[in-house]
């Protein structure tokens, strides 16, 4: 499945100048794919992109946000939430951070 | 506006400076500044900020091997730590894609900040080293292309027991010995000062004699809240330390540890630099206390010793004596390499004082900049 991540201004110089960039995830049980599982393809095409969005340890930075729609993935199951068919994830600096 | 960006200032433009020049490398809370000044360092321009709104705490210029390679290490509130580099004194830094200081997986850290960018020997002019939080050892051999953790300290047993400071748990000393190249001492908050003797394989502690005040056990192995420890390059074995109370000299790279606080209306802060020719003259600014780690008596004051700690003396001449409720941070104060020196410090309300004449005398070099945690000063060879 194709999910769309949008990437906020200051990080669209690695992602080729783009806002959005879409990444053909595996749902390999026939669901919806996950966050993670559409992480995991960002960190193979694009690693210098995930590395501003997740820690080593695989966490979410801090004061970064992740949306699936308009719900915030630490709200919504963290990065197990599933992408439904035409959502796209946001990525956004929190209001926190700065 | 939809996504919450926006532009960043591009004011900075890099410096243009020739040999004999003086440049000062600000790092603070909002970017980085380099300020300049022709060989007499009575003219300063500032050029700056670069990294607009990124935190930092880490600026070395190397000129090893006749370059001036400047690094930074902006830390990005959001998006995290890269390491930069400069080779035309901050016209242009290296935007690398990929982070190339990273702790490795299986570790379980996470990097959070860059405390400190320091060469390595002047015959190894490839080697530099990176003090992290958590505290840790970075090491490249490649001139700083590639990094990779020291092993023997990423995986000490220690490791469990630090526990951060208020600033975190940040390596803020690495001193290698010129003298022998399977030494190098290593200061981080908390933990104490550490000595590897066979090129970073082991470390072990040594903080005999040196307090710890917040601790029941106030003299234990190691678990000591280490502000900054300075040594010149004539006297490796001699260090110098300003603890979270206490002020200690070491003759033996720290197998002991000897009081030294003569003098000083307090023994608490966290600044100390060490004057570049003279191996017996060192430089601190005392905080009132832990509780209040401002200048005592609102009085603007560095404090130096010109015969290795046995007294300390006041200088006052230039800096504001009255209501004068100054920080200033560990990396904040720095000396240049004249004969008589320029001595440099950074406070967290945003003032850079300067001294060319060893400290004895002192001006304004700036005001209203961010909260300043870094100054280091260079001259140009």
């Amino acid at each position: 499945m194709s999910v769309v991540l949008v990437v906020p201004s200051q990080l669209r110089a690695l992602a080729g100048g783009r806002g959005r960039i879409e990444l053909d995830v595996d749902a390999a049980d026939g669901r919806p794919p996950t966050v993670r599982a559409t992480l995991e393809v960002l960190r193979r095409n694009h690693p210098g992109l995930y590395d501003r969005i997740v820690t080593e340890r695989h966490e979410l930075r801090p004061h970064v946000n992740v949306f699936v729609g308009h719900d915030d993935i630490r709200w919504s199951g963290g990065f197990g939430t599933r992408i439904p068919e035409g959502h796209e994830v946001v990525v956004l600096p929190s209001v926190s951070g700065g | 506006m939809v996504d919450g960006g926006g532009d960043m200032p591009e004011a900075a433009k890099g410096v243009r400076a020739e040999e004999g020049d003086t440049v000062l490398l600000i790092g603070t809370m909002k970017g980085a500044f380099l300020a300049h000044a022709g060989p007499d360092r009575s003219e300063w321009s500032m050029d700056g900020p670069h990294f607009p709104g990124e935190e930092v705490y880490a600026l070395a210029l190397d000129q090893r091997n006749g370059g001036r390679a400047l690094w930074a290490a902006p830390g990005n509130p959001f998006f995290g730590t890269t390491l930069r580099r400069s080779d035309d004194l901050g016209a242009t830094w290296s935007d690398p894609e990929a982070r190339t200081v990273k702790f490795p997986e299986g570790s379980e850290l996470a990097l959070k900040r860059v405390w400190q960018i320091r060469e390595g020997r002047a015959d190894d002019p490839s080697s530099l080293y990176l003090g992290v939080e958590p505290s840790c050892v970075f090491e490249s051999r490649d001139g700083g292309d590639s990094w990779s953790p020291v092993q023997g300290f990423l995986e000490h047993e220690h490791r469990p027991f630090w526990t951060p400071g208020a600033g975190g748990l940040c390596m803020h000393t690495i001193l290698p010995d010129p003298a022998n190249d399977d030494r190098m001492g290593v200061a981080f908050s908390t933990g104490g000062f550490y000595r590897t003797e066979d090129g970073g394989r082991t470390w072990h502690p040594r903080n005999v004699g040196v307090r710890a005040e917040f601790l029941p056990d106030k003299h234990p192995e190691f678990g000591q809240c280490v502000h900054k420890v300075v040594h010149h390059p004539s006297r490796p074995e001699r260090l110098f330390l300003q603890n979270h109370w206490g002020l200690y000299r070491s003759d033996n790279w720290g197998d002991r540890w000897e009081d030294i606080a003569n003098g000083v209306p307090s023994d608490f802060g966290f600044a100390m630099a060490m004057h570049s020719t003279d191996p017996d003259t060192v430089y601190i600014v005392p905080m009132e206390s832990d509780q209040f780690r401002c200048t005592p008596e609102a009085r603007m004051r560095v404090y130096r010793t010109r015969d290795a700690g046995a007294s300390w003396h006041a200088l006052e001449d230039g800096l504001p004596q009255e209501n004068a409720y100054e920080t200033v941070l560990r990396d904040a104060l720095d000396t240049d390499a004249g004969q008589a020196a320029g001595v440099y410090f950074g406070t967290r309300s945003g003032k850079v004082f300067a001294s060319r004449d060893d400290g004895d005398s002192w001006q304004l070099l700036r005001e209203g900049l961010p909260p300043v945690v870094c100054v280091k000063a260079v001259t140009l060879t």
